[in-house]
């Protein structure tokens, strides 16, 4: 019932995801915060069921900051998203975290990556990707439009792209979504543009 | 009663000395020479192998050198047995490491690992010390290449060139003099074999494991433990240089 999406581009990688939170046919709020900032380079866009997408996530950002502590350095995205796997296989076989999660991040030297997991631990390095129901509207889009070394205002139409089919076509209504974007500069919040309806609708 | 504060490792004297930690730095101190360089594009590290007799088997691999992953190796002083323990310790938490993380372990993380192994035996009781030192070499995208002397006691440090074991003290005092952070790593291994050529009295190529860590271009690390015959070739060079500075000397010193 709820749509993260991801993008790499050149130099940057976007997570974006709608802000409603809801069980059953019921709506709770509409500002919902999915992106979880785990340090200074590293988004984790979630979806799944709310109280396991906390846990998870919390549990992911903490050991993440010890990890730095501890050692003096940061886990690089790669190490991120092995250390996301590995215990989401570990938790697998115990009582599985029911969230799907997109790991966006910058490291020097590396540039941007862009991880799709979801919750049988499942983990791939891609250039764009989506959780939820709203895939069945969005990855189209982004099989067309997604090309090599993309710059920023591209990846971001192709975003509020994938926003206006949601907002047209999905039965479900998602009327805010929440982008972020991290790149050599850090991390930065967008608002959403006001997206450009479908004609014909 | 000074016995009283032998016995046990873990009781620190009136002094406030742990001696059988300090015993286990000496017993190192008679062990063979090791020596480790960083050079500008490479790690060098050369070690005295025990003297044996001929009738002995000569073993398969270095005993001196051990590859601990495919980033870091480390050559040995002291106790080999208890190096061995130490040595499976650092390759199963390298291992591990790689298995949580998809990455290799940074070198002085590893480093770390095995100094609180160590440690651990200078604090509880009823067990001796590691009897060992050792010299490690790594690279790792962090801090590029990196060189660490650990003790018994479990302290460690990093080292830019250092000696240890039996006359690291004049070894030292040599790195001192002549080493310079601009050197390659063929200039590292003649200075290697210069100071085991002074803090050993005969030296010979079968008495000694030269080592070298370096990076190829595509980033992969190469590990080389240097073969007899270049070892023997490298040697007599070192010996022929040796011999005419030392010849040289002595002419300044006839003139003047």
């Amino acid at each position: 019932m709820e749509t993260t999406i991801g993008l790499l581009g050149n130099g940057y990688a976007i997570v974006c995801a709608d802000q409603n939170a809801a069980r059953s046919i019921v709506c709770f709020k509409k500002d919902e915060d999915k992106i979880m900032k785990l340090d200074d380079f590293k988004l984790l866009g979630q979806s799944g069921v709310g109280a396991d997408n906390v846990a998870f996530t919390e549990y992911v950002q903490k050991n993440v900051a010890l990890y730095k502590i501890n050692n003096g350095l940061s886990l690089s995205t790669k190490a991120t998203n092995n250390f996301i796997r590995g215990d989401l296989a570990t938790a697998l076989r115990k009582g599985p975290y029911q969230t799907n999660l997109l790991l966006g991040g910058f490291d020097k030297g590396v540039g941007a990556s862009l991880y799709y997991i979801d919750y049988m631990a499942s983990s791939n390095k891609v250039n764009f990707g989506c959780h939820g129901y709203g895939s069945n509207f969005v990855l189209s889009i982004l099989d067309r439009e997604w090309t090599e070394g993309l710059d920023e205002a591209a990846g971001l139409d192709i975003i509020n792209k994938c926003i206006a089919e949601l907002q047209t076509r999905f039965l479900i209504h998602m009327p805010k979504f929440l982008i972020k974007i991290v790149d050599k500069d850090g991390i930065r919040v967008l608002e959403q543009n006001p997206p450009v309806l479908l004609q014909g609708q | 009663m000074a016995r009283r504060y032998d016995r046990n490792v873990t009781t620190f004297s009136p002094e406030g000395r742990l001696h059988q930690v300090e015993y286990a730095v000496e017993a190192i101190n008679n062990a063979g020479t090791a020596v480790g360089l960083l050079a500008t594009d490479g790690v060098v590290m050369a070690g005295e192998k025990q003297k044996v007799t001929k009738l002995l088997e000569p073993p398969k691999s270095s005993e001196k050198i051990y590859k601990l992953d495919d980033h870091v190796a480390c050559v040995v002083a002291g106790l080999t047995a208890d190096a061995n323990i130490l040595i499976n310790e650092a390759r199963v938490a390298s291992q591990r490491y790689t298995y949580q993380y998809g990455e290799a372990i940074p070198v002085e993380q590893l480093v770390e690992k095995v100094c609180n192994h160590k440690q651990l035996y200078t604090q509880y009781g009823g067990q001796r010390p590691f009897g060992v030192k050792f010299l490690f070499a790594g690279y790792d995208d962090h801090f590029g290449y990196q060189l660490y002397l650990s003790d018994p006691s479990g302290n460690y440090s990093g080292w830019k060139a250092t000696c240890m074991g039996q006359n690291a003290n004049s070894g030292q005092s040599l790195l001192k003099n002549e080493y310079d952070e601009t050197m390659d790593a063929a200039a590292c291994v003649k200075l290697s074999l210069k100071v085991l050529n002074k803090t050993m009295e005969s030296l010979s190529a079968e008495s000694i494991d030269l080592f070298a860590l370096k990076r190829k271009d595509d980033g992969s690390l190469v590990h080389t433990v240097y073969p007899h015959d270049v070892v023997t070739k490298l040697l007599d060079e070192v010996k022929a240089e040796q011999e005419a500075a030392d010849a040289e000397k002595e002419k300044l010193a006839v003139s003047s």
